[in-house]
């Protein structure tokens, strides 16, 4: 190993060394950080399918490199190992995509990224099982322990081999997709999938193929990261969200603008950490959001053709209540309104949690469905609902009823400003811009201790007197639960609802007709986001605390699997999805250590079984039972 | 055809309540409410476990607590606060438990403590850190038993003021866990030498250092000394990337808890010799009361105990023993019996302090050093936590006066 003396007092030749060798130091982040990455691109541009189980993918690479890494011995089986293991973790993804994915393709949008969800949680729990629960420190690369002199400075050779491969498997990449009869058939259906499939080439085993080549790059991203890091079963969640924001910050699809996005962020890391030593934990975030408000699809990715929309226009038509309907949920209520008179209190509060989270899945849902505007961000305004209600009664001194309004307002105000910039863009960029607000918020409620708390949240939020027990407060909930969900219906149904869903399902024509997209769209985020604040407001009371984790991405990710579980083609299909999964969720938790696989597994079943979501699968049994009837639906 | 969907509202609210429902409560049996990141930090938290199964065991064997059956309802909380939430009002709504115990994560553990303090009832916070959970935040009915993130950097600064380094850097995770750690090292190293500067910092993410930039930047400012904050998958990468680069080389480096088995075991024979830690070198007690421990342990697990065994265990002999002295499952009563009650801990007696309620328990201070390629801690002495607490008027001035 090479020691060179330490940077010598502040010359100038040692500052233009010092940032010679951050710069290349950023290179091998970048590089890694591309050989991550580069296959979720790849996947998405073909299939469309957003890859959550990427992460999982990138796990299983490391952990598998990590067993075949030890266990052939020498240098030859080390190398081998790492190859082997993604060959292997590719597999599996091929046959989670015959399994699974290939039953999906003509569901609506996203909810590949519902099954994904499933697999990524599964498989957590699964490499628990296995590989148990302590870090596991791999092997260093035979031939790559060291270091060498690079400019007077000790550089580690393994970084270099990084620096060397990130090019070459772009390269490779694109003798793949330039030089095969494969690879042209991949980028023909990346431009046109019905064309491609009109032309009768076997789409199945093209996305098959493409899907299997990206996981095996994944899972290669992360079985090289074996000789720099720990393995660790909360890799894939780490990795996750960095591999979408580079893939988005690039363009969707565009391998070579992920690599350039790669090195942008990678390097801005390393020389904005000099500057500013806190800055990484939002840095790829506004990285994003700044090049996607600049550039609406990335740095070299092209306007998407337009996708499947994720509402239900294949669905049956929507209608308001009639009279039974609404006699109906009336009595629903009714009934829920009885509840504390034979549950106990910790049903009591669990129920009120389940509330919490229908109207909170309701408000995205009128987002989603209605708006057709698919947010992965939506919690950031759950979560600045409750910290406008908590700080309003903290910092402010107001009563739980000023601050249960207090909260709201904060949570519409984030969602105007937010939503400002965010409808601009659509589809899955306008998804990432929400992602990456979200997280500038949270890393906002996490940075700013001094309001804030920072990640040790806010605590002592407790209601008024007259709804401290669980009770009160849970007909407190269920009272503007049930009439914010009913106002969202109302909204729905509403002229702009109607305007809303006409942009939705025809940008152009609604536009024709004179409906300012910008304009509806904005108002329609901002509506939302209140709704979703209240939620947050009334959580903050419930819980009698305030963290920054109710901004979190988990969160978002939570109330799009509501969405989905209750159907996205349906009205309120949200809510009812809220009900389950929480409902679920809550009590998985509380029976068994291995909440995540059982709750994946559920999903992933679901999903396959009811593509439609659980409401939409009720709907379209019914429409099909009527027209067997010859009655209209 | 809508209306089914208000239908099915009211089918799921009522399938909801049935699982939910209340519960049937024994008698001769006394019920402990415990929460932990089983399913967030299992590496953790499941020798923690052990830890106070084992207690659990020799207190049942021992013929329980005046004359009743201790029983213990755990709960996960998924890693998040909210959850915990939920978990503690189960076990005190639904199971009729007589105290809460558990939690690791700083917020955990204040979530959990508020939630105490509303519904009255007892709270044995067993591993967070943070000192807002017995200082700023504090308040009767939570207790804590590890010691504290105040306390370490004491012990830490004590080392490192023997040093003759003069500048420092600091690497520190970027959450309120390492800014207190950084804040409290600062500021009590800086009181006892008056000649220390604070020349740089690094603040990863945690679970997302970016090492080698981070390790070239620490570098760049030349210190003489670095205190470390980061643990886990980071503190590997940091080693990995420091050691490689040379950051180590020729510079004292103090280091929070490397030195507990949890963080100190997967380095393996990358275990960097000579930092300045805190921690538990299992196989080199020489306090007695630890040998029984530590045969208990490896006879019932065939495995070592980690520092999370060992707060595991004394949380529960300290719940044992609290409901012993308060002779009631009374909130208040075992409140006030808590306060100032000794308990006998693998690491001798301790004593939960009446003005703040943070127990003595103390740590190890030692150095970190490679023996068969394995990690360990050499020359470890304990330190006994009471002389590293502020006195007790003093921190009746840092607790809210409620």
């Amino acid at each position: 190993m090479v020691y060179p003396p330490p940077l010598c007092g502040g010359g100038r030749y040692a500052i233009v060394t010092f940032f010679l060798v951050q710069f290349v130091t950023g290179l091998a982040s970048a590089s890694s950080l591309f050989l991550a990455a580069c296959g979720l691109s790849i996947i998405f541009g073909v299939t469309r399918v957003v890859n959550f189980a990427h992460g999982a993918f990138y796990m299983l690479g490391a952990y598998l490199a990590f067993t075949l890494a030890s266990r052939l011995a020498g240098d030859v089986g080390f190398w081998a190992g790492i190859i082997l293991a993604s060959l292997a973790v590719a597999a599996i993804g091929a046959l989670i995509e015959m399994a699974l994915l290939r039953r999906l393709y003509s569901a609506p949008e996203l909810l590949q990224l519902l099954a994904t969800f499933g697999v990524t949680l599964a498989v957590e729990d699964i490499a628990l099982l296995i590989w148990g629960p302590e870090d596991l420190l791999g092997p260093r690369a035979p031939g790559f322990k060291g270091a060498v002199n690079l400019l007077g400075q000790a550089f580690p050779t393994y970084d270099l081999l990084l620096i060397a491969l990130g090019p070459l498997v772009l390269a490779l990449l694109w003798l793949l997709f330039r030089r095969t009869r494969w690879g042209v058939l991949v980028r023909a259906a990346t431009l046109d999938r019905e064309m491609v499939a009109a032309l009768g080439v076997n789409q199945k085993w093209l996305f098959t193929s493409v899907f299997a080549l990206g996981v095996f790059l994944a899972a290669l991203g992360g079985a090289l990261e074996l000789p720099r890091e720990a393995v660790s079963h909360t890799l894939d969640l780490q990795i996750i969200t960095e591999v979408l924001v580079v893939v988005v910050i690039g363009g969707l699809g565009n391998v070579l603008g992920t690599f350039l996005a790669a090195i942008i962020v990678a390097e801005l890391n390393a020389f904005g950490i000099l500057i500013f030593p806190k800055i990484s934990i939002v840095l790829v975030f506004l990285v994003m959001a700044l090049v996607l408000i600049v550039r609406p699809w990335g740095l070299l990715g092209r306007a998407e053709a337009a996708a499947r929309m994720a509402g239900g226009a294949s669905l049956a038509r929507w209608r308001p209540f009639d009279k039974r309907g609404r006699l109906l949920a009336a009595l629903a209520v009714a009934a829920a309104a009885l509840f504390p008179f034979f549950a106990g209190d910790y049903a009591l509060s669990v129920a009120t949690e389940v509330l919490i989270f229908m109207l909170y899945a309701a408000s995205l849902h009128a987002l989603v469905g209605a708006g057709g505007l698919v947010s992965f961000g939506h919690a950031a305004y759950f979560g600045l609902g409750a910290y406008g209600a908590s700080l309003a009664l903290k910092q402010l001194g107001l009563p739980m009823e000023a601050a249960l309004v207090a909260g709201p307002v904060l949570g519409f105000a984030g969602a105007l400003l937010f939503g400002w910039f965010s409808v601009r863009l659509s589809g899955v960029y306008f998804a990432m811009l929400t992602l990456a607000f979200a997280q500038i918020a949270w890393s906002i409620a996490f940075q700013w201790s001094e309001v804030t708390g920072g990640d040790n949240g806010l605590i002592g939020v407790w209601p008024s007197a007259w709804a401290e027990s669980p009770a009160h407060f849970y007909w407190l909930a269920l009272a503007l639960a049930a009439l914010a969900i009913a106002l969202l219906r109302v909204i729905v149904f509403s002229p702009f609802g109607y305007a809303l869903r006409a942009l939705r399902d025809s940008e152009l024509r609604a536009e024709a007709i004179g409906l300012d997209r910008h304009r509806l769209q904005w108002i329609g985020f901002a509506v939302a986001g209140a709704f979703a604040a209240l939620a947050g407001a009334l959580f903050a009371f419930l819980k009698g605390s305030v963290f920054p984790d109710t901004l979190g991405i988990p969160l978002s990710i939570d109330g799009l699997v509501m969405v989905l579980l209750g159907g996205v083609g349906t009205v309120s299909g949200g809510a009812l999805g809220a009900l389950l999964y929480k409902t679920l969720s809550i009590w998985v938790i509380s029976e068994t250590d291995y909440s995540k696989l059982v709750l994946g597994l559920l999903i992933v079943a679901l999903v396959a079984l009811f593509p439609q979501g659980l409401l939409g699968a009720v709907q379209a049994w019914r429409g099909r039972d009527a027209r067997l009837q010859g009655a209209t639906p | 055809m809508k209306s089914l969907s208000a239908a099915l509202y009211a089918l799921g609210l009522i399938a909801a309540s049935a699982s939910f429902g209340a519960p049937a409560s024994a008698e001769d049996t006394i019920k402990i409410g415990e929460i932990n990141s089983y399913s967030g930090l299992p590496a953790f938290t499941e020798p923690y476990r052990k830890g106070w199964q084992l207690a659990l065991d020799e207190i049942n064997a021992a013929g329980g607590v005046d004359g009743k059956k201790l029983e213990v309802i755990s709960k996960d909380d998924g890693g998040k606060p909210a959850e915990a939430v939920t978990a503690a009002n189960e076990l005190v709504s639904r199971d009729g438990v007589v105290m809460l115990a558990g939690t690791f994560f700083s917020n955990i553990g204040l979530a959990v403590s508020d939630f105490a303090k509303q519904k009255k009832i007892l709270f044995l916070a067993a591993e967070p850190l943070t000192d807002a959970i017995t200082w700023s935040k504090g308040n009767r009915y939570t207790f804590r038993l590890r010691p504290a993130n105040y306390e370490q950097a004491g012990m830490l600064a004590e080392e490192a003021a023997k040093l003759p380094a003069k500048k420092w850097a600091t690497i520190a995770p970027n959450y309120e866990y390492g800014q207190s750690a950084v804040a409290a090292f600062k500021k009590l190293l800086s009181a006892k030498r008056q000649d220390v500067q604070w020349i740089g910092e690094q603040w990863p993410p945690q679970g997302k250092i970016d090492a080698g930039a981070v390790v070239e930047a620490i570098a760049k400012t030349e210190p003489d000394a670095i205190l470390n904050v980061e643990f886990g998958p980071d503190l590997v990468k940091l080693v990995r990337e420091g050691e490689t680069r040379g950051l180590f080389k020729g510079r004292s480096v103090v280091s929070f808890l490397t030195g507990e088995p949890e963080y100190l075991d997967p380095l393996k024979d990358e275990t960097p010799v000579g930092w300045i830690v805190t921690g538990y070198p299992w196989n080199d007690v020489s306090i007695p009361e630890h040998a029984a421990f530590l045969k208990a342990y490896q006879a019932k697990y065939n495995d070592y105990p980690r520092l999370g065994s060992v707060v595991g265990y004394s949380t529960l002999k300290a719940a044992a023993a609290i409901l012993a002295k308060a002779k009631s499952t009374d909130s208040e009563k075992l409140v006030d019996a808590a306060e100032g009650i000794e308990v006998e801990t693998p690491f001798g007696k301790v004593t939960f302090r009446k003005a703040d309620h943070q127990s003595t328990l103390g740590a190890f201070v030692g150095k970190t050093a490679l023996k068969d390629g394995k990690g360990v801690m050499v020359d470890a002495e304990y330190r006994d936590g009471a002389k590293y607490l502020p006195p007790e008027d003093e921190v009746k001035a840092l607790r809210p006066q409620d």
